[in-house]
């Protein structure tokens, strides 16, 4: 834990599709170093995929010109991720996924990532940027007492 | 960087004696990966079980689970058993988060899922 806490790791990617997975990788590379469970890692590495797709594709609509932020921050107890994007940020919260809605045509079978996201992680918030640009999502996990 | 999906479709016997169909995956399963899937999807019986084989899968996004959703409401369309097994317990607790279980059962294995269909 000494030898990560208290720093920062940014990374930056281009708009495009399964760059998410390059976050993902380095999440997870930081969660292992500050001791987090292999089951955490894998709920924080869902939901900043899910934030990373949000990004590429929502806010800065896939459009590679464009890039997004990821921005790690340990403590002595949790990891901060922030996915900062170039778009104005998110006006509405969609509802969550209903399964017998989507299975009877009567909503999409997509729009489940922020779900996701607030349900793996110990808190989300999504913080819309000064004129309409650097919106971001905040996640973080904590360890527990045990340190797990 | 998005890997697409392999699909291979193995014809089986369950141990009830039935048919059934199985839909392996290889690979992400991602937006890029839709007429992929839900192409080997569209060629299969629907007059006999499938079971997805997620157990050579490495990555699956919000857009891979819709793609699993599709699936769903076809083979309920068609009256069709659906079932998976294969899933990490990360992506087993992933799918009874969204509420894939309440239509399609999740077995930890091919042998297990094979006992049941």
């Amino acid at each position: 834990m000494k030898e990560i806490k208290d720093t920062a790791v940014e990374v930056r990617l281009p708009s495009r599709l399964g760059f998410e997975k390059i976050a993902m990788g380095t999440a997870a590379s930081v969660a292992k170093l500050m001791g987090f469970p292999d089951d955490r890692i894998e709920d924080l590495k869902t939901a900043v995929a899910e934030a990373c797709i949000n990004a590429i594709e929502h806010a800065n609509r896939l459009d590679e010109n464009l890039s997004i932020g990821v921005i790690l921050s340990a403590t002595d107890d949790s990891l901060e991720v922030k996915v900062v994007d170039e778009g104005e940020g998110v006006n509405k919260r969609p509802a969550n996924p209903d399964i017998d809605r989507k299975m009877h045509g009567e909503e999409g079978t997509r729009g489940m990532g922020m779900f996701l996201i607030e349900a793996l992680v110990d808190e989300a918030e999504w913080v819309k940027g000064s004129k309409g640009k650097n919106s971001y999502v905040r996640l973080v996990i904590r360890l527990g007492k045990d340190g797990k | 960087m998005e890997t697409g999906t392999k699909t291979t479709v193995d014809e089986i016997i369950a141990d009830s004696g039935k048919a059934v169909s199985v839909l392996r995956f290889t690979g992400d399963i991602s937006s890029v990966s839709r007429d992929n899937v839900l192409s080997a999807y569209g060629k299969l019986a629907k007059d006999r079980p499938v079971l997805l084989d997620f157990s050579r899968v490495d990555y699956i996004n919000s857009s891979g689970i819709a793609l699993v959703i599709q699936m769903m409401m076809e083979a309920n369309k068609s009256g069709q058993e659906i079932c998976a097994f294969g899933l990490t317990p990360h992506f087993q607790k992933v799918f009874t988060m969204v509420g894939i279980t309440k239509y399609a059962k999740l077995y930890p294995d091919e042998p297990s899922a094979k006992a049941a269909v």
